[in-house]
């Protein structure tokens, strides 16, 4: 049962992952960024990590996808022309991939780690669950946690900063027709 | 005051006289540089009369002094000094050089006063006149280069005096690199000498020397070899003369102290100085010889043809100088040295009153234009014919007394060195003959326009122009200057001339052959250790050959007589009779076309190489190329720095992908 | 499931998203290839923090959720001030900090 949830999982972050990289509409890469999120927060489920994986969806998938479709929307699409300025980059690039992928997977079933070669110890009931994260949240890892959310405080500043209306030399987004 | 000191005193006066005219120049008021300098040079010459006098109280075999001012170099089994060596050879040249030198000084007051360079003329002449004396009292082999590299740069200075004549410069650098060439040699000599005997002091050499070398030993010849190249150089004898008649640029007074009575006899006092190793290196001393009778004879007829006033003396002073170097190289000498003495006077001597002639011809020295000054300048013909007399050699003139003494000790020596003799009279004729071919040119015949000028009270005024090309001048510093001095109104040139005068008509009295022998016997402390000095020709052997002198001497006179008061036609058509040997005499036996061929070219083609192939392709090949490649290496680092940000993300996922691969092998 | 599998799936989903950033000219797609990396790092972190019985693994991909929101929101705040500017959105055209 476990191993069908988990392709599945797979199956759908991949899917979604390799979606991202090819589809040429810039909206469309967005959503199958989606999938893959949500799809990601299913593995969590399996790992035992049920806060983080409603956090996945609804922080993650709810409101920065949120934000992403947007601006996608707002932007609208960014034709990108078929020739490579870079000489080679096409080729390289996905070879790259590759070359990383293979060395990690390595490094990973070569790896002299005894635990990752089963399921992992048995754990208690409430191991990832909300209160048990929070606890942590706020006892140990109470800087963490702190810093964190000024973190945010400063994007979301930064964030106001640039995008704002009133400075000169700016001009309006183009009309819808563009 | 001992001897040594007033060699140095000998030595301060001149160097003081350069210091204070040099480092003052601008301030100096009016004339007084030239005072300065002539007083210092009298002084000078003083010290040596002191130096004399202290001497002659030594006993006879006693009369070498040293002394050491301080160590110089002492390192290493080397041990140079600052050292000064006052024995008879050299107070008697120093009282020759800087007797001479003062009186020189005094002539060029009157004759320099109208140039702009006044100042730094005299600054030069003071700084010539130590550097001869360095050069004559220097204790070792240094201090000697040291003079006689001093002594070629004050040449140099001097022959370039008028600076913004290019003939001059060119002139000046031709006597530059010819003295380079000695000085190689002489330094060379040096290494030898410090080789074989491990000193530089000169007593020292000269002791060691018979112990240290056999007779006609191969490294004692290239050692003589090289100190006559020196020589040669310096003193201007074949083949390393083509410096002198072109040395004739600079002013009179220059040619007259330089080129006459005692830069050119360096060469002279060095092959007497170093004469315990000529005397072991025979064939070294039999090579100077006949370098001497070689220049002797082809100077002398050179001077048959050429017609610039002052290149004609100064052929006459190469070939008396060849004389000298004969002399002392076959052993006399003590006639050498005498023969130096008076040549120092008669040719300084001709020297000013050719400076005075050329005056009245406005700076023009062509010989074919003068003429029949005797009204006009009486004081200046009566002085010009006492000197050429005394070079004729002429009877009871100290040039008889002196250049016969050499010739007979060369025929007193026999054998193999008749020919010496033999050369030398016949070069005796001829020096009688051209010496009175300016004789009777200039002071006898019709006079020309310059000379009716001047009996009308007037001196000649032309545009300044080079004597030698003709091109246009001005008097601006350096250049003449305007004004022309004769002798017969400037009192100053009077005096010099007269005591010239004096000296070449009275000196000869001094070495009489049976009656005394005063140099001969004053030279004897320096020349204890020679095998050779004490022989000589007997009374009668010598006066046979004081005949034959006279007897060619009048010969000769008579024959300029001839050509050129009697019939005065006749060297023209001689000329054109024979335009080959007479065009071959007046290139000066195509010297300077050979030495062209065979140094000056390929000098400069080496030169040319160097420029085009060597530095081009090595060298700058060399450094451009390493620069061309620092700028190509980084032109191709540059390429990276591409501005796309995806191929930095490229780079940066390949070095991670390269560490992740070193870490995975690392780790297996 | 062996943890190595997730660590595996992990790796290729970063593989990819290593890919996208290389090969996407556009700026957006750009950062979601970011967001790619950052989810599969948040994968392995679960895996192992599953893997050791602990759940600091697990805060650790919380803070990383936190820092991938603000680093979007500052991301997206330069590419919508960009698209005001009339700055061209193709990454291959901002080039001036070329050597």
């Amino acid at each position: 049962m476990k191993e069908v949830a988990f392709f599945a999982g797979a199956i759908g972050a991949l899917g979604g992952a390799i979606a991202v990289i090819a589809l040429r509409n810039a909206f469309y890469s967005v959503l199958a960024l989606i999938v893959h999120l949500i799809s990601l927060a299913g593995l969590f489920l399996l790992l035992q990590g049920e806060f983080i994986a409603a956090a996945q969806i609804v922080v993650y998938a709810g409101a920065v996808m949120v934000l992403y479709v947007f601006v996608a929307a707002y932007v609208g699409n960014v034709d990108e022309p078929l020739w490579e300025p870079i000489p080679g980059q096409r080729f390289i690039a996905p070879l790259l991939g590759i070359a990383l992928f293979v060395e990690l997977a390595i490094a990973i079933t070569g790896s002299s780690l005894q635990a990752i070669d089963t399921g992992g110890p048995t754990v208690e009931l409430g191991f990832g669950s909300p209160s048990a994260i929070g606890k942590l949240l706020l006892e140990r890892f109470l800087i963490a946690f702190e810093a964190a959310s000024l973190l945010l405080l400063v994007a979301a500043v930064g964030a106001v900063v640039l995008a704002g209306r009133h400075r000169t030399g700016d001009a309006d987004a183009p009309q819808e027709t563009a | 005051m001992s001897a040594t000191a007033y060699g140095w005193l000998v030595l301060a006066f001149p160097l003081a006289g350069t210091l204070i005219v040099s480092l003052g120049w601008r301030r100096l008021p009016g004339r007084s540089a030239g005072w300065i300098g002539t007083g210092m040079i009298g002084l000078s010459f003083l010290a040596s009369i002191g130096a004399l006098v202290q001497i002659l109280g030594d006993p006879v075999d006693a009369r070498q002094h040293t002394s050491s001012l301080y160590d110089y170099a002492s390192a290493g089994g080397l041990n140079i000094q600052l050292n000064v060596l006052v024995d008879p050879l050299s107070v008697y040249m120093c009282l020759v050089v800087s007797g001479v030198s003062a009186l020189i000084h005094l002539y060029s007051i009157s004759y320099m006063t109208s140039d702009r360079g006044f100042n730094r003329f005299f600054a030069y002449l003071n700084f010539f006149v130590f550097s001869m004396l360095l050069l004559v009292l220097a204790g070792n082999l240094v201090l000697l280069i040291v003079g006689w590299a001093f002594v070629g740069f004050a040449s140099y200075a001097l022959i370039s005096f008028w600076y913004r004549r290019t003939t001059a410069t060119k002139a000046g650098m031709k006597a530059f690199v010819i003295n380079v060439v000695g000085d190689v040699g002489m330094v060379l000599a040096a290494f030898f000498i410090f080789r074989e005997l491990g000193t530089f002091d000169l007593l020292s050499i000269f002791s060691q020397a018979p112990d240290s070398f056999d007779t006609n030993q191969g490294a004692v010849i290239a050692i003589c070899l090289l100190l006559l190249v020196g020589a040669i150089a310096k003193s201007a004898q074949v083949p390393l003369h083509t410096w002198l008649p072109d040395a004739m640029e600079g002013p009179t007074p220059v040619s007259a102290l330089i080129h006459a009575a005692t830069m050119v006899t360096a060469g002279v006092y060095l092959i007497a100085r170093f004469h315990p190793l000529f005397e072991i290196g025979l064939t070294a001393a039999d090579v100077a010889a006949l370098l001497g009778l070689a220049t002797l004879l082809i100077a002398a007829t050179i001077a048959l043809v050429v017609t610039d006033l002052k290149r004609i003396i100064a052929y006459s002073t190469m070939s008396q100088i060849g004389y000298m170097v004969m002399g002392v190289s076959i052993g006399a000498y003590s006639a050498g040295l005498f023969h130096l003495m008076t040549h120092a006077f008669f040719k300084a001597l001709l020297f000013m009153a050719a400076g005075s002639i050329i005056g009245a011809m406005a700076n023009r020295q062509n010989i074919d234009r003068m003429g029949g000054f005797l009204r006009a300048m009486p004081f200046t013909s009566a002085m010009l014919l006492i000197g050429a007399l005394a070079l004729a050699a002429f009877p009871v003139t100290s040039g008889w007394f002196s250049k016969d003494e050499i010739l007979d000790f060369a025929s007193f020596r026999g054998g193999f060195y008749e020919i010496f003799a033999i050369g030398g009279y016949i070069g005796a004729l001829l020096t009688a003959f051209y010496a009175f071919r300016i004789g009777f040119r200039v002071v006898f015949g019709e006079p020309v326009e310059e000379a009716r000028e001047l009996e009308q009270g007037h001196i000649h005024h032309a545009e300044p122009e080079n004597p030698a090309t003709g091109e246009e001048e001005d008097t601006d510093v350096g250049f003449p200057g305007p004004s022309h001095q004769i002798a017969e109104r400037e009192w100053p040139m009077k005096i010099a001339m007269s005591i010239l005068a004096f000296g070449a008509l009275v000196g000869g009295f001094l070495q009489i052959p049976g009656v005394d022998d005063v140099v001969h016997r004053f030279l004897h402390g320096s020349f204890e250790d020679s095998t050779l000095y004490e022989e000589g020709p007997s009374t009668g052997a010598a006066y046979r050959g004081l005949t034959i002198g006279a007897g060619l001497s009048i010969i000769g006179i008579a024959v300029a007589y001839y050509c050129y008061m009697r019939a005065p036609g006749i060297t023209a058509r001689l000329t054109e009779r024979f335009r080959w040997l007479h065009d071959f005499l007046e290139r000066k036996w195509y010297f300077d076309e050979a030495i062209d061929l065979l140094f000056v070219r390929p000098s400069l083609a080496l030169g040319g190489w160097a420029n085009s192939v060597f530095e081009r392709y090595v060298v700058q090949g060399l450094v451009v190329g390493v620069t061309d490649f620092v700028r190509g290496a980084s032109a191709g680092v540059r390429g990276a720095q591409s501005g796309y940000l995806r191929s930095y993300a490229l780079l940066l996922v390949t070095g991670f992908a390269g560490l992740g691969l070193y870490f995975l092998l690392q780790s297996s | 499931m062996d943890i190595t599998w997730y660590l595996v799936l992990s790796a290729l989903l970063f593989a990819v998203g290593v890919s996208g950033v290389l090969l996407r000219r556009s700026p957006l797609v750009i950062l979601l290839c970011l967001e790619l990396m950052l989810n599969a790092g948040n994968l392995a972190l679960l895996a192992f923090s599953r893997s050791l019985g602990n759940q600091d693994g697990q805060v650790f991909a919380l803070i990383v959720m936190v820092i991938a929101a603000c680093e979007v929101v500052v991301g997206l705040g330069i590419i919508v001030a960009a698209y005001r500017r009339r700055i061209p959105l193709n990454v291959d055209d901002l080039r001036s900090l070329r050597g």
